[in-house]
């Protein structure tokens, strides 16, 4: 371990810190939904309020998203490596669980009590 | 690689050596039912066979080593997509890691950590590219903390390899 070892992990570190910093900041309130894309665009938006099952069918494959006490977790999908299922249930604002075959991004939208993020209306689709 | 015969009797064995190591590695590593709930997340233990190799070949063997291993991995076990994934890290984190290693003053170590953290990185950015979506990076400061980890793991282990290699079957790699 030399000096300029050191050096780098501390900028390591105080970039993580920093960006871990700034995330907070960004709303590390409960979210208020769920905001699913598929390829980028806007799939649907389902309140975390509501228990609920979403089904993703898209042509790329198919997924289950469920919400369940306040939390998103996916518990299905048909890619071939299936990492999307071992992601952590999603509640806080600007969580994400992604699934990068089917090109899904589910992130939690509109902290509940913050005005500054755009609050999306919440269809239960 | 010039062709010289004496040479490549010895090296193409080598090569292929590294690169099945290198897969096992990746095989080992997507056995593991380690998840850490995080997208992209990878212990990146294929990256000891570049650390090792960056101190005992040249800079160009240890690319094509690492490159074969990537798509052949890939094809084997992954898709198109995850080809690009790995190829993204590997090669940003390839670059990185001859660079601090051109520049004097870090110990395999730090070279080894800046390959983890570049690892992750370039992941990262690719799957953003792919999904059109920024939120990925939602989960950056957690993969630069897992690079650092999983960096200074292999750098340690590539360290007590390569003295030990040294000493006893430097001919190997002459």
């Amino acid at each position: 371990m030399k000096k300029k070892d050191i050096i780098l992990i501390v900028l390591v570190l105080l970039l993580a810190g920093g960006l871990f910093l700034w995330r907070q900041m960004a709303g590390a309130k409960e979210g208020a939904a769920v905001r699913v894309t598929v390829n980028g665009e806007v799939y649907g938006v389902y309140s975390l309020l509501e228990p609920q099952d979403i089904v993703i069918d898209t042509e790329l494959g198919h997924n289950l998203l469920q919400i369940r006490d306040g939390k998103a977790v996916m518990v299905e999908a048909d890619c071939p490596d299936g990492y999307c299922r071992q992601q952590s249930s999603i509640r806080h604002n600007h969580q994400t669980i992604v699934c990068l075959p089917h090109k899904i991004v589910a992130e939690v939208v509109g902290s509940g009590t913050s005005t500054d993020e755009q609050i999306p209306d919440v269809v239960a689709k | 690689m010039k062709g010289d015969g004496e040479t490549m009797y010895k090296k193409v064995p080598l090569y292929a050596m590294l690169v099945a190591l290198a897969m096992i590695f990746s095989y080992v590593e997507a056995l593991l039912p380690i998840s850490f709930g995080v997208p992209g997340m990878k212990l990146g233990l294929a990256n000891l066979i570049v650390v090792i190799g960056l101190y005992l070949l040249k800079p160009g063997e240890v690319l094509l080593i690492s490159v074969l291993r990537i798509v052949l991995v890939g094809y084997l076990f992954g898709n198109g997509m995850s080809i690009v994934y790995s190829l993204a890290g590997g090669l940003l984190s390839f670059v990185l890691m001859t660079l601090l290693q051109k520049i004097k003053g870090f110990s395999m170590i730090g070279v080894s950590i800046a390959g983890g953290v570049s690892h992750n990185v370039g992941q990262l950015l690719v799957a953003a590219l792919v999904l059109e979506s920024g939120a990925v990076f939602y989960y950056a400061p957690v993969l630069l903390i897992a690079g650092l980890v999983t960096g200074t793991l292999i750098g340690i282990i590539a360290g007590r390899i390569v003295k030990e290699v040294k000493k006893g079957s430097r001919q190997l790699f002459d």
